[in-house]
Parts: structure tokens; sequence; C-alpha cells
């Protein structure tokens, strides 16, 4: 046990090493601090001034090792910060992106938590209902009805849901946020909403199939050959196998409740993670995009590892060596 | 420009590569049973996704010149295509609602009362010509995209399955890392630091896209390789890469067609993402969608630009993903597990 | 006395390509009280789905369109779905051809064997434990007590059939229906289970519905065999008779087949052809393209079944015919092939 956790966490370092150096090339190679700081301060401005504003933001380095400067050049600074979550400051405006993060990261939970718990929630009883009723009409209209939800864009339902419910029926309010606790169930419950329905049709197409592929084996026929119930054999057996492909989704989605969404906190208006990230593109904002991204992979890189430790829980057969 | 040279030849490979495929199809049991049955199960789907597909190549085949319902409007040395010079062409100043006489806001005369089916939109443009101009973007860039990822999947997913060692370490560590960054972000990255055109967004969305499939063709190819007919082609002194190409590559095509399928719609949806992020690409339903944001709350409202986008999107992926189901079903019930 | 099973007309259908094939058709059989009938058929014949379709268990889109199922004389085919549940485990039980997959691997096998105690009887958890312990210990599981704690996946191929055995056998059910227990295991721990079978066929005195394409597990094993070819029975027979004088041309290629009955040393001579798949089955006797005594009217119509000695039914032209000539029935009749 202890020796795979050793070795899984070793082979994540490994991954977060190539994610970093990734993104070097992405941001330092591909897009070099000249360009950068040309997109900060306009294409006009003088060369001292880009020199100037280069020291400022920690970007005055060579960019790779070579005689003279082994350790003193942005690659070795790149992974020095990163790994050390130094993130210095906006490109933009110049604010600490950690304390930024630390701000947005509130607001992002506030909505991503309960969206998550509410998603997983609805669909898993959902899928064991469509699939419980196989071939039959219920099936028939639930895969077609979760196909429907799946061919809509994302842009459509937020758009379409805020005009609805918060133009027309005016139920609440179309955009912001409070840290009131009272108050802040009113403007999250309609992106929430939003949030659960986009997934809702993706999510029970795949716990349908697992849950399918489940009643379909050989030990739910020995279950019912012993006289077993059909709802008795969803609840007690297929379930309990299928918790091994839903712990992957379910799991793996975790770390991202952190970074945010994109999408419903700029169009809500919540100050979270996501909201930032979209200003930061609008904004060439570098540094915070290149941060979001390496946060993001750490967190998946943790969220891999909580899975594979979570099927030693429920699969006897996985042991941990 | 010569830009409508290179799409008239890109249409007419089209053609070429569906004749060749058509042969082939036909010349295999397997696979026109494939296609009965598909046939049989979706036939509303296909025939859609057809109409798509017949509108986007007609708004491909362009050339200079030629007379058109209003040649008033564009200049004579450029090119048009065949939607172009049937639906084109009638611009107008301002909105103007489906079917009105004169415009929405204000009631000015419009140059072509009437005949706006859809109306325009706030510079005047036709919507429902802008609508079919978006069919051939969006084909474009699911088209583009696999092309780009489906290629690179397949090599590197071969590779590191027929050849294992190094080469599986080498590939499973890349997939591994691509596949831990978060896929809009790393999108949203790629475009940003290559600059936005079409292109960048299309080898942004296949470098974030190819990982599944190379997941996939791997696995298939690490079962394959240990198949008699292959170890027998091997003893019988086959070089590797005539075994790739005769034995391994072949009982592949399957996947990749239910991939691209599969792949194709996703694509398209995060286009309309990128586009309200501000970098999708011109002309796309996700740039109208986008533009209906204002449009929305505008009083009195303009509904038919969203409607119309968002019909004609809603429209694509749900047949794309109707044939996609059921080919997933007639050629490979397993192997494929849902992405998303 | 009545015959425990009795099966009249069983037919289960499966549609393909736009037609209803009857994957298991209209069978007859009975099986006695503490009687083995062993049901002999190759590979895709129907033997697991006339095993399911007795528990009313065919997957779907199968479904059953026609005959009767009497246990005891009740009519298990209009049982409400609750009353046929409890049916399952207590009146018929079965064990299953795989007994690597037939268990769920994340329960423990005791808690399996728990489960299916008190489903059908009101017992305590200790109560029901103590029970599969018992069961265990029947079965030959060695460290019983212990193993109830086992996860699937801990025991080998012959102690999980062990354990699908005493599942079956907790309920008391009065027939056993055993599809193929022994294909998937080695050829020693084949003759354990087999021996096991019957101990506790004796033990028990519960009838046996034994499936099996092996004509030597039948002849250890079984009172009366009944040949299936294609989903229709062709021949039924008291072992004995069977052996001696089996009639149906495809139960005397079957016989010649057989390793123990052929001359040392010589191939065994295999019935030329292959089954027929269900969707191409012929309007008439079903094996008349691998018959080498096939007639005109053998591709035309289904021979009907005639006597052929105490308890010994053949559905074939050629047999009755040479029955009507000789002017007798089945006392007259001489062995054929052996
Ligand atoms: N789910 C199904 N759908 C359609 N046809 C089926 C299905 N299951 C079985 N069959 C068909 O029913 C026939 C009988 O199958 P069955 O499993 O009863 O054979 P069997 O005699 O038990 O063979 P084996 O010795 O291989 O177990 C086969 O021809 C098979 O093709
Ligand atoms: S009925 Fe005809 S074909 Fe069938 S077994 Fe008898 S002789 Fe052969
Ligand atoms: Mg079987």
């Amino acid at each position: 046990m202890g020796a795979y956790v050793i070795r899984r966490l070793s082979y994540g370092a490994v991954v977060v090493f190539g994610v970093l150096f990734l993104l070097f090339i992405l941001f330092f190679a591909v897009t070099s601090p000249d360009d950068i700081a040309r997109k900060a301060l306009g294409e006009r401005v003088p060369p001292a001034v880009v020199e100037q504003w280069k020291v400022n933001h920690g970007y005055d380095k060579p960019l790779f090792p070579a005689p003279g400067h082994w350790a003193d050049n942005m690659l070795v600074e790149h992974y020095r910060r990163m790994l050390t979550f130094d993130f210095g400051r906006s490109d933009a405006d110049d604010t600490p992106i950690l304390e930024r993060i630390r701000k947005g990261m509130g607001p992002s939970l506030a909505l991503t938590i309960p969206l998550f718990v509410l998603s997983v929630l609805v669909a898993i009883p959902l899928s064991l209902l469509v699939a419980f009723f196989r071939e039959t009409y219920i099936d028939r209209a639930g895969v077609i009805l979760a196909v429907l939800a799946m061919s809509v864009s994302v842009l459509l339902y937020i758009i379409g849901a805020q005009y609805l419910v918060g133009k027309v029926l005016h139920w609440f309010p179309i955009s912001g946020f409070d840290s009131d606790p009272r108050v802040i169930v009113r403007f999250l419950a309609l992106p929430i909403m939003i949030g659960v329905a986009n997934g809702l049709g993706g999510d029970i197409r795949f716990y349908r199939t697992v849950f399918l592929e489940e009643s379909n084996t050989d030990y739910v026929r020995t279950a019912r050959a012993k006289g077993c119930g059909e709802i008795r054999i969803m609840s007690r057996h297929v379930f309990r196998n299928s918790l091994i492909p839903l712990l992957t989704r379910i799991v793996v989605a975790i770390p991202f409740l952190f970074t945010g969404s994109l999408l419903l906190e700029s169009f809500f208006g919540i100050p979270g993670l996501g909201a930032i990230t979209v200003d930061a593109i609008q904004g060439n904002d570098f540094s915070v995009l290149r941060t979001m991204v390496y946060i993001g992979s750490l967190l998946f890189v943790v969220g891999q590892i909580l899975t594979d430790l979570s099927y030693a829980l429920v699969d006897p057969r996985v042991r941990l060596e | 420009m010569e830009s409508h040279l290179a799409s008239n030849g890109i249409v007419a490979a089209l053609f070429l590569a569906a004749g060749v495929t058509v042969w082939m199809v036909r010349r295999s049991r397997l696979w026109s049973s494939a296609f009965v049955s598909l046939w049989r199960r979706r036939r509303f789907a296909l025939l859609v996704t057809g109409v798509y597909v017949a509108v986007a190549l007609l708004d491909s085949v362009a050339w200079v010149g030629g007379d058109s319902l209003a040649v008033d409007t564009v200049a004579r040395h450029e090119a048009r295509s065949v939607i172009d010079r049937v639906f084109g062409g009638n611009q107008e100043k301002s909105y103007s609602a489906p079917f009105a006489e004169a415009e929405f806001y204000g009631g000015g005369d419009l140059r072509y009362p009437g005949r706006h089916w859809l109306g325009t939109d706030m510079i005047g443009r036709d919507i429902f010509y802008l609508t079919l101009k978006g069919a051939r973007v969006a084909l474009l860039i699911g088209g583009l995209t696999s092309l780009i990822a489906i290629p690179l999947a397949l090599l590197f997913g071969i590779s590191a399955g027929y050849f294992g060692g190094r080469i599986d370490d080498v590939v499973f560590f890349l997939m591994t890392t691509l596949a831990s960054m978060p896929g809009l972000l790393l999108l949203i990255a790629l475009i940003m630091v290559m600059g936005k055109s079409t292109l960048a967004v299309c080898v942004a969305l296949a470098v974030t896209g190819w990982v599944g499939f190379c997941r996939v063709s791997r696995g298939e190819t690490l079962k394959l390789r240990e198949l008699e007919f292959v170890s027998a082609a091997r003893s019988l002194g086959v070089s590797e890469f005539q075994i790739v190409m005769r034995h391994i590559l072949p009982n592949l095509m399957h996947l990749v067609i239910i991939t691209f399928v599969l792949m194709f719609s996703g694509l398209v949806l995060s286009e309309a993402i990128l586009s309200w992020l501000g970098i999708g690409v011109d002309g796309s339903w996700g740039q109208m969608i986008d533009q209906a944001r204002n449009e929305l709350s505008r009083d009195p409202i303009v509904w038919w630009n969203i409607a119309a986008s968002g019909t004609a999107l809603f429209g694509l992926i749900l047949a794309v993903n109707f044939v996609g189901d059921a080919l997933r079903d007639v050629l490979d019930p397993r192997t494929i597990e849902d992405e998303r | 006395m009545t015959a425990l099973l009795q099966v009249a007309g069983l037919t289960t259908c499966f549609p393909m390509s736009q037609k209803n094939v009857p994957i298991v058709d209209a069978l007859d059989f009975e099986v006695g009280r503490g009687e083995v009938l062993a049901l002999v058929g190759e590979s895709g014949s129907g033997k697991s789905m006339t095993a399911l379709s007795l528990m009313r268990l065919v997957p779907k889109p199968g479904r059953i369109t026609a005959g009767s199922v009497r246990l005891d004389g009740q009519e298990l085919l209009d049982l409400s779905v609750r009353s046929m549940r409890s049916v399952r485990g207590s009146g018929v039980a079965m064990i299953f051809q795989e007994p690597m997959t037939s268990l769920n691997p994340v329960i423990r096998v005791g808690e399996q064997v728990v489960e299916a105690i008190r489903l059908h009887e009101r017992v305590s958890r200790g109560a029901a434990l103590d029970r599969c312990r018992e069961l265990f210990e029947q079965v030959g599981i060695p460290d019983a007590a212990e193993r109830v704690n086992a996860y699937p996946h801990q025991l080998s191929g012959g102690l999980k059939q062990r354990v699908m055995i005493a599942m079956a056998l907790s309920a008391r059910p009065r027939l056993l229906i055993a599809d193929e227990p022994t294909t998937a295991l080695d050829v020693t721990v084949q003759a354990q289970i087999l021996r096991l079978l019957q101990e506790l066929q004796e033990e028990t005195g519960m009838s046996i519905l034994l499936i099996t394409h092996d004509l030597g597990i039948v002849n250890e094993l079984a009172d009366r065999v009944a040949v299936l070819y294609a989903g229709r029975i062709v021949e039924t027979a008291p072992r004995t008779a069977l052996f001696k004088t089996p009639k149906h041309p495809y139960t005397q290629g079957l016989l010649r087949s057989m390793p123990a009955l052929a001359p040392s040393g010589e191939r065994l001579p295999e019935i030329p052809g292959m089954v027929p798949s269900p969707s191409d089955w012929p309007l008439g006797c079903r094996f008349a393209s691998r018959c080498a005594r096939a007639m005109d009217q053998c591709s035309q119509s289904l021979p009907e079944f005639t006597d052929q000695g105490p308890r010994h039914t053949v559905a074939c032209y050629a047999v009755s015919q040479a029955d009507s000539q000789s002017g007798h029935g089945w006392a007259g009749g001489t062995p054929e092939g052996l």
C-alpha cells in the first residue's frame, strides 16, 4: 500500500513536471516575454519601457540555461515559482495573482459544490430508473431526451434560461453575487440549475450505459435465479459493481470544483476563478492564464491519485501494490 | 486572393474521396451491411446531415464574375459561392424582423422589403444567408480538426501499442500530461499563443482532442498485435510497416469512423464556447449566438438571430449525435467509451 | 404420481432480422421425482435457453411464446412475477456454465449465500450464516468457516462452482438445473463436482436436470436422456437404452464420435457438416442437411414422435418407416449404427 502510494505520487510529480514544461514552451518560448510586454503595453512604446516592464514582472532573464547562467534563467525560474506557488503579478493589472485566487475560490466553490452534488444526486437515480426500464418506452424516451439535451449548446442553455427565468418570470436576479449566505441562494439558484441541466444528458447516457452493462452480467443472472427482485438487483448487485466506473467520473471531477466554471461565473457575474480566467483571456493576461492552467493540472493529478486510491475501497479485487 | 481556388480544389478532392469510399464500402460486405443497417435506423438523421453537407459544399464552390441578384453591394472582382449568389447581397442598414416591410427600429424603408425570411442583424445582414454560411464554418471546424487529430492519434497510438517499450512509455507520458491539463483552459491558452485564426482554433482543438482517440487506438493495437494473423505475418518475415498497414490499420478503421462522428459534435460545440470567449472562428453560429446576447435585452427584443443560429447548431449536432450513436451500435458496441 | 416437472410444447423465440425464430422449439419432456434427466446437445442447440425458459429468465428480446411448464402440477408460465420469484431458488434452482463470472465480484461469497437463504426464509442473519457454513461443509469446501468471508476472486474455479452449488441448495429446491456445471473446470475438478452432485442428489432426493454436451457425464449420472438438436428434442430414452439402441441418426452419430466407443487408434468419425444457425433452419427435419438417411419427405415437414421402447421416443421418418415396414413398433427394432 505505502509503496503503491509513493509510486503513484512520484508519477504524478513527473506529470506535473511535464505540464510545467509544456506551459513554458507555450508561454515563454512561443510567446516570448517581449510579446507579452507588447501586448500589455501596446505596440508603440519605446524599448526602454518594455525592458523596465520585464524587470518589474520578472521576465528579464535569458530563457534557457546556457553557460554562464545555468541556474539563472526563465526556465528554472518558471519551475521554481510555480512549484513554490509564487505566482507573481498579473501581466494586465499588476495585482498579486495568489491573492486573486484566494479571493476567487470562495465564490467558485459556492457555485460548484452545490452544482456538483446536485448533478450527481439527480443524474444517478434518473439513470438507474432508465436502466431499470431497459428495452421499454421509458428507456427509449430517456435516451432520446438525453441526446436532445446533449445537443444543445451550453450557451443556449445559459442565454435561454437567463432570459426566461430572469427577465420574463423574474424569479431570480440575472446576475450578481453576495457573500451573505441568505442572499447568495438567490444569486446562485439559476446558474446551478442551468449547470445541472446542461450536464444531465451526458451524465445520464454515461451512467445508463454503465448500469446496463452491469445488468447484463452473469452474476445478475445468478441473483435472479436465486429469486432476487429487480429493485434489489439494481440497488445491491448492479449499483455496487457500477461504483468503479462511476467513481472514475465523479472523483476526477472533484478537483475542478476549485477552478470554478468559466461560463456560468462570467455570465452571472460571480467573482470566482472562472470569471478571473475569462477576464485574463479578454485582457491578454498571460501570467494569470498560465497559473490557472497549472493549478487545474495540479488538481487533476491529485484527482487521478484519489480515484486510484478509491478503487481499493469499492473493489475488493484491487489491491494497491 | 486565390483562396476560392483552393476551396474549389478541396470540394473536388472531397468528391473524389467520397467516390473512393463508396466504391470501397460496396466491395466489402461488412461495411456495406453496416451502412445498410445504419440507413435503416437513422434515415432522417442521415438526410439532415446530408443537407448540411450540401449547403456547406455549395458555399465552397466559388468563382469570380457573373451576374447575381444584388451586384450593387458586392464588388465584381470578388469570388462568390453558389450560396452567395443565390441568397447573398441583400444587405440592409439595420435590423429587420422576419418578413418585415420596414426597418425594425424606427420603421425606415428597407431595400428588400419582405425578402428577409429570418430577418437581419444589427448591420443589416440577412440572417438566413448568414445561417446558411455557418454550415460551412461548422463542417470546416469539425473536418479540419479531425483531419489533424485522427492521423496524429493513429500515429502515436499505433506506434505505442505495436512497438511498446520506450515508445509506449513516451507516448503514454505525453497522453497523461496532456490529459491532465484542463481541456478548455489549454484550448484557450493555445489559441491565445498562436493568435486567433480558423487554423489556430482547429489546431488547438486537435491538440486537446487527439488524446482520447490515441488511448483507444493504442489499446486496440495492443489487442490486435497478439492475434494470430499478426504473429503469423511476422514469422513469415513481413515488414513491420506492412503489418501495420495491412493488418492493424484496416482493423482500426471502424473506430476511426465512430470517433470522427462522435468527436465532430463536441468540436462544433466547443467552438461555440470559444466564440463566446471572443476567440472563435469568424462566421460561426457560435458568433451569431454570442451577438444575440445583447439583442435579447433590447426593447422590443431581437430574437430571430439567436433562434436561427441556435436552431441550425442544434439541428446539426442532434443529427450527428444520432448518427454517431447508431454507428457505434452497428460497428462496435463495446470498445469506445463515452469521453464526454 | 405425476412427474415433478412436466414440460409441454415449450417454445422460446428471439426476433432475428424481422422474424421470430424459435430457439427452443416445442419441447416436451418430464423429470420424475429423484430422477436425473440429462439434456444433451451440441453447442448452440439451445440447452441453456431451455434452462432459462424453465426459470422464466429468458434474456430480452427473447420471449416464451407457447407451451406449459408444470412443477408439481403448478403451471409456472401463468404465475405472477412475484410468485415466480419465490419459485426461483426454492422450487427450481440453477447453477451455471461459467463459475468464474456467475458470482458477484464485490460481495463476499458467504454474504451471497446468506442473501439466497434469506430471500426464501425468515431467519436472522446469524442463523443464515450458520446455515451457510453448514452448506459449505456439505459441498466440500475446506475451511468453510473462513471461506464464507472470501471474495470470489480469492477462490479457485472449482471452489466457486461449489459455492454456486451451495447457493443453489440453500433454499432446498425440488429441482436443480445444472447447466454444464463442469465445462469450465479442470478434468480432475470436473470429476469431483460430478461426484458431489450425485451425492447431494442421493442425500436430498431432489431431481436434477443436467445439461451437458459430454456423453461421458451422461453415462455416469443420468437416469434418462433427452437429445436436443437445433432447438428440438429428437430422441428421449432411458440411459441404458440410449447407449445400447440409439435410434435417431443424430444420436447415433454422437455416440459414434465418443472416444470410449470407437476402436482405439482410429480417427473418431465425426458427423459431417455443421449445425445450421437458427436463422436458416429448414422447414422439415433440422438434421436433414447432415443426415445420411434423409428422404424427400424429411425436408418437407417435421417428423412426429414415435415410441421405440419403454419411455423411448424418437422423431425421425427413417425410424418410423422402418417400424411400419416390419409391421410392429419398437419390439422389433434392431439397433442401428453401433
Ligand atoms: N440473447 C440472444 N439473442 C439472440 N440469440 C441468442 C441469444 N442467446 C442465445 N441465442 C441463440 O440461441 C441459440 C441457443 O443458445 P444456447 O446458449 O441455449 O446454446 P447452448 O446449447 O447452451 O450452447 P453452449 O453449449 O455453447 O452453451 C444459439 O444459436 C444462440 O445463437
Ligand atoms: S427425419 Fe429424415 S433427415 Fe431427419 S434424422 Fe430422420 S432420416 Fe434423417
Ligand atoms: Mg449453454
